[in-house]
């Protein structure tokens, strides 16, 4: 119960895009068309999982014994990188056809703060190593449900006469600053 | 000693990820072969999409792969594409540059409004209006479809009539994509003539509508010595196949309807 609890927490509760902020670049940046944000959203999933887990290991078994609590950002962000770029190797090797559907989103994702930001946030809540790869699965979640959701909306107002002042970013920000009101709605449910 | 611990732990991790990128790096290469490289350098690298793959990257692996002709990129200059042929092995295929043509000279002064559109700007919108804006129904809209096609810069519309740039154009065809009237060809670049009129009826119909209209006369079709222009609806169509762009035929249309480019 309390794992469910911990993916509808952190997938619609505290959305990451939406409540925190965090992954804003890819965001805006790639949620031009619902098919290659759902890509994206795929490829962050996956390796928003993996770095959960690795993550989790890394502070449980080496940084916290040796008492070393404020190196946990750097680390992360070195092992952060090193993990997509493995997987990346490793996709292309053994699996060509994932590699080409996800194909430049991989590299992409090192340098989404989302995923260095859900590894922190697994530690900051002293989640242990199987509630962190359900948060990493969980917020992964979400940030696809919020990608995809923009997408959507993006690709029916390019149909729409938009006013030229509002072409663009505007209105981009616009429809993502009424979805994050939208998702704030959840901030209600008692969970 | 803290300090000394932290830099420990930091350089073996650092340490430990160095080794362990070296050895999956050698142990999943995958060996990329390595002309697609050097077929991408001959590309013009716009990723315009004119050659129908994703990216100058991918039609560079299908050329490679024999998957598409040495020069399945219509954009690329003679030189790149021999260059290409050269890297790939194949036979260099002849290619003659293609410019874009609209074929409708109806202006404002030539054709005037039927009815006041004021919906999308956009050709494509206001065929889905389903009315007949102009007085001519074949003609061009006007409302520039092609010009937003263009990566090039090489259309524009000048009086109610897309106009191609022959110097800025490259030939990718996107523009004829774009357009709903399917009025733009591609015809090759040395042969000079072409038929400025897409309108279909019979020729006293189209004289009341439109000035600049081909009203099937045929008199082009007597003077071609090579058979290249015949007359279907009431319309000439030049068969660049046959034509030697020797201009006869725009020597002789009484309604200036086929030009010297």
């Amino acid at each position: 119960m309390n794992l469910i609890l911990i993916i509808v927490t952190t997938a619609l509760v505290n959305n990451v895009v939406l409540s925190q902020f965090l992954g804003i670049c890819s965001f805006l940046g790639v949620s031009r068309q619902v098919k290659t944000s759902a890509s994206l959203g795929g490829a962050v999933i996956f390796v928003m999982t993996i770095a959960s887990a690795v993550a989790s290991l890394l502070y449980d078994f080496v940084l916290a014994p040796l008492d070393l609590d404020y190196l946990k950002t750097i680390v992360f962000i070195l092992v952060i990188a090193a993990l997509v770029q493995i997987v990346e190797m490793f996709l292309k090797k053994t699996s060509p056809a994932i590699y080409k559907a996800l194909g430049i989103f991989l590299p992409l994702i090192t340098t989404n703060c989302a995923v260095l930001g859900v590894a922190l946030t697994n530690v900051q809540d002293e989640y242990n190593f199987i509630q962190s790869v359900f948060a990493g699965f969980g917020t992964a979640v979400g940030y696809t449900i919020a990608i995809v959701l923009l997408a959507s909306i993006r690709e029916s107002l390019d149909e729409e006469a938009v006013p030229a002042p509002f072409q663009g970013a505007p209105l981009v920000l616009l429809a993502a600053t009424l979805m994050a009101i939208a998702f704030m709605g959840f901030s209600g449910l008692s969970l | 000693m803290a300090i000394i611990i932290a830099t420990v732990v930091v350089a073996v991790i650092g340490l430990l990820i160095g080794i362990g990128l070296v050895y999956t790096g050698k142990k999943f290469y995958v060996e990329v072969d390595e002309r697609i490289p050097l077929v991408r350098e001959c590309l013009p690298g716009n990723n315009c999409g004119a050659c129908g793959f994703a990216g100058c990257d991918a039609v560079a692996e299908a050329i490679v792969n024999g998957e598409a002709p040495s020069n399945a990129c219509p954009v690329n200059s003679p030189e790149g594409n021999a260059k290409i042929a050269e890297l790939s092995g194949a036979e260099a295929g002849e290619s003659i540059r293609k410019v874009a043509f609209v074929k409708c000279a109806g202006d404002c002064h030539a054709t005037s409004n039927k009815v006041n559109y004021v919906g999308i700007d956009d050709c494509r919108a206001a065929v889905m209006a389903g009315i007949s804006i102009w007085e001519c129904d074949y003609g061009c809209l006007g409302y520039g479809s092609c010009v937003k096609a263009c990566q090039y810069g090489a259309i524009k519309c000048v009086d109610g009539v897309a106009v191609v740039d022959r110097n800025k154009c490259v030939g990718c065809g996107m523009c004829a994509k774009a357009c709903p009237k399917g009025l733009v060809e591609l015809i090759p670049e040395n042969k000079e003539v072409a038929v400025r009129c897409s309108n279909k009826d019979r020729g006293p119909e189209t004289k009341k509508v439109c000035t600049a209209g081909c009203i099937g006369c045929k008199l082009c079709m007597k003077q071609c010595e090579h058979d290249a222009i015949t007359v279907e609806n009431n319309v000439a169509h030049v068969d660049y196949e046959k034509c030697v762009g020797c201009g006869k035929c725009a020597d002789k249309c009484p309604a200036q309807i086929i030009h010297r480019l």
